[in-house]
């Protein structure tokens, strides 16, 4: 499989192959490169970033790792439920989202948006 | 008042340079007119940002706080927000703020007041001025600040990051993105944005098309769209139609350079030297009012060279050298900076964006027939920078830069 590394913009053109029953990767540029051709090999993830929008603040916000990317919007979905907290940068709204193992931070605090 | 250095605009380029003029021992005073610091990273809400500065993968948002927090850490800095620089003279910076005007005495300036994006009027995209067509950015803006979205059924014309970006962010939120539509044969945009925000979500992206018409009422009802010829004329017998309550043109930025003084000298972009001085004395420039980055690190990354010399300048401790020129071959388009010090030691870096996608060819630097730096490079694309670091004390004469191998 010939694939692109998203883990940094640089984006190394990656090369995935089963060769001997061992995944090899080649074309990385770091050690992040080889780890993100082998998950996107077996099971591809996505990092999902989104805000949330209430009358006085808006929040953008990340998952803290990535989630398996078919369940993205899944992710999404539960995140929309959060109704108004008093957060700040850094704190944790939800705790292992979808059961995975990623949490969903706040990055961003815009008042009076 | 009275200052060393005027910072103007608080994105990661000026915020950096800031950082940097103060570590000389400069008194600065950083000036934005929006209300808070951070620039266009408050709106990138999306992640990529930092690995190279950082060393640590960050959302725009994290990215600007992390830098806000020096700043203010930082006693040499005076921050001044919702102040909007409408002049500059030589040592002198006109602010209008909520109070009207103050003018403010400095020894240098610097310039880092970011690009605007290109609108419909700029690309004579056809059809009556309709609600439903937005810049990419403004879009951005709506829906990750607002919660708005700009339409349903969107077309976007370009492929450039920030539009990539919106594809997938609209996709997620619930919108139908039914093509994107690039007049190039390439993607102006990263490669890692075409692979996640595009081909994760199986959106049309069709190369060496255009956009021939934008139809509707008062709203955008449609487009009709055509492949493009070798001089990006539409074939019209290639036309078609699609349905669609949204355009959104992701179609490039410019520099926003207009306040410098008129004598500057200009060419494609403002001529700088390596210290990112203008040919005006004590102006310097630096990220995207200077030339577009897609990366905020090598917007940080100029703002550091910027704000160090605009520091010294200001201290009267920056030393005159004679300079030479950076000339390059057909394959790039551009070379980052013009002018080099001619100095005996240490190392700058030359930024170039080529013409072309290449594979495995190397950039070189000549300085006569010598080759004085050489670098190999796995992939060259016209969507990202490259760079390439020379030493001083190797430079004879006038520079050549190429892509060869
Ligand atoms: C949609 C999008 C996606 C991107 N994605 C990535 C990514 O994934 N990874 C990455 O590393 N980089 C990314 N970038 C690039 C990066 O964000 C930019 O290169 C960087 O922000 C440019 O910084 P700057 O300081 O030059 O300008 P800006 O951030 O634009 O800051 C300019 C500042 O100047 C102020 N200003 C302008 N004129 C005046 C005036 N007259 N008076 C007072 N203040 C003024 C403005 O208010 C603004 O705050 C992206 C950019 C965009 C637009
Ligand atoms: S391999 Fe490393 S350097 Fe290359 S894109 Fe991935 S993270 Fe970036």
């Amino acid at each position: 499989m010939e694939t692109i590394c998203i883990c940094c913009p640089i984006g190394c053109r990656l090369k995935v192959e089963k060769i001997d029953g061992e995944i090899v990767v080649t074309g990385n540029s770091c050690p992040r490169g080889k780890d993100y051709g082998i998950s996107e090999f077996t099971f591809p993830k996505r990092v999902l970033t989104t805000s949330l929008v209430f009358p006085n603040v808006t929040y953008t916000l990340k998952t803290t790792t990535a989630l398996p990317k078919e369940r993205v919007k899944e992710a999404l979905k539960e995140i929309k439920k959060i109704g108004y907290k008093e957060c700040n940068i850094g704190d944790v709204l939800i705790k292992n989202i979808i059961n995975s193992d990623a949490d969903v931070v706040v990055t961003g605090k815009i008042e009076n948006a | 008042m009275k200052t060393d250095v005027v910072v103007i605009g608080g994105g990661p380029s000026g915020m950096s340079a800031a950082l940097k003029a103060s570590e000389q021992g400069a008194k600065v005073l950083l000036v934005d007119v929006e209300s808070r610091l951070g620039g266009i990273l408050n709106q990138c809400i999306h992640n990529g940002f930092g690995l190279k500065h950082f060393k640590e993968e960050l959302t725009g948002p994290e990215y600007a706080n992390r830098l806000a927090n020096e700043v203010y850490k930082d006693k040499n800095i005076e921050v001044k927000l919702n102040s909007y620089v409408n002049y500059i003279d030589k040592n002198k910076v006109f602010v209008l703020t909520e109070k009207g005007q103050e003018i403010i005495e400095c020894s240098s300036i610097i310039l880092s007041a970011g690009a605007r994006e290109r609108t419909s009027g700029e690309i004579y995209l056809k059809g009556k001025r309709l609600a439903g067509v937005y810049t990419a950015g403004t879009a951005q803006k709506m829906v990750n600040f607002y919660g708005k979205l700009p339409g349903k059924k969107i077309v976007i014309l370009g492929s450039g990051d920030i539009g990539l970006i919106m594809a997938r962010r609209m996709t997620l939120e619930g919108a139908e993105v039914k093509l994107v539509l690039e007049i190039m044969g390439h993607s102006s945009g990263l490669r890692r944005n075409i692979r996640q925000c595009i081909e994760d979500f199986n959106i049309p992206l069709l190369f060496n098309h255009t956009i021939t018409k934008v139809v509707g009422d008062e709203r955008v009802c449609g487009v009709y769209y055509a492949e493009v010829d070798e001089n990006k004329k539409p074939k019209l017998e290639t036309e078609k139609y699609i349905d669609c309550d949204c355009v959104l043109l992701s179609v490039g930025l410019i520099p926003e350079n207009t306040l410098l003084p008129k004598q500057t000298l200009r060419e494609k972009f403002v001529v700088v030297d390596d210290e990112r001085q203008t040919s005006v004395d004590g102006i310097f420039i630096c990220g995207n009012v200077l030339h577009i980055h897609d990366l905020a690190d090598n917007a940080t990354e100029e703002g550091e060279i910027a704000g160090k010399f605009a520091g010294l300048y200001a201290l009267n401790k920056l030393k005159k050298y004679v300079k030479v020129i950076i000339n390059f071959s057909n394959k790039i388009s551009y070379c980052m900076p013009k002018l080099v010090n001619k100095k005996t030691e240490g190392k700058f870096t030359i930024y170039m964006r080529a013409n072309n996608n290449f594979i495995k060819k190397f950039i070189t630097v000549k300085s006569g027939d010598n080759i004085i730096a050489k670098k190999f490079c796995v992939g060259i694309t016209t969507g990202e920078m490259q760079e390439i670091e020379v030493e001083y004390s190797k430079v004879n004469g006038d520079l050549y830069v190429d892509i060869e191998g």
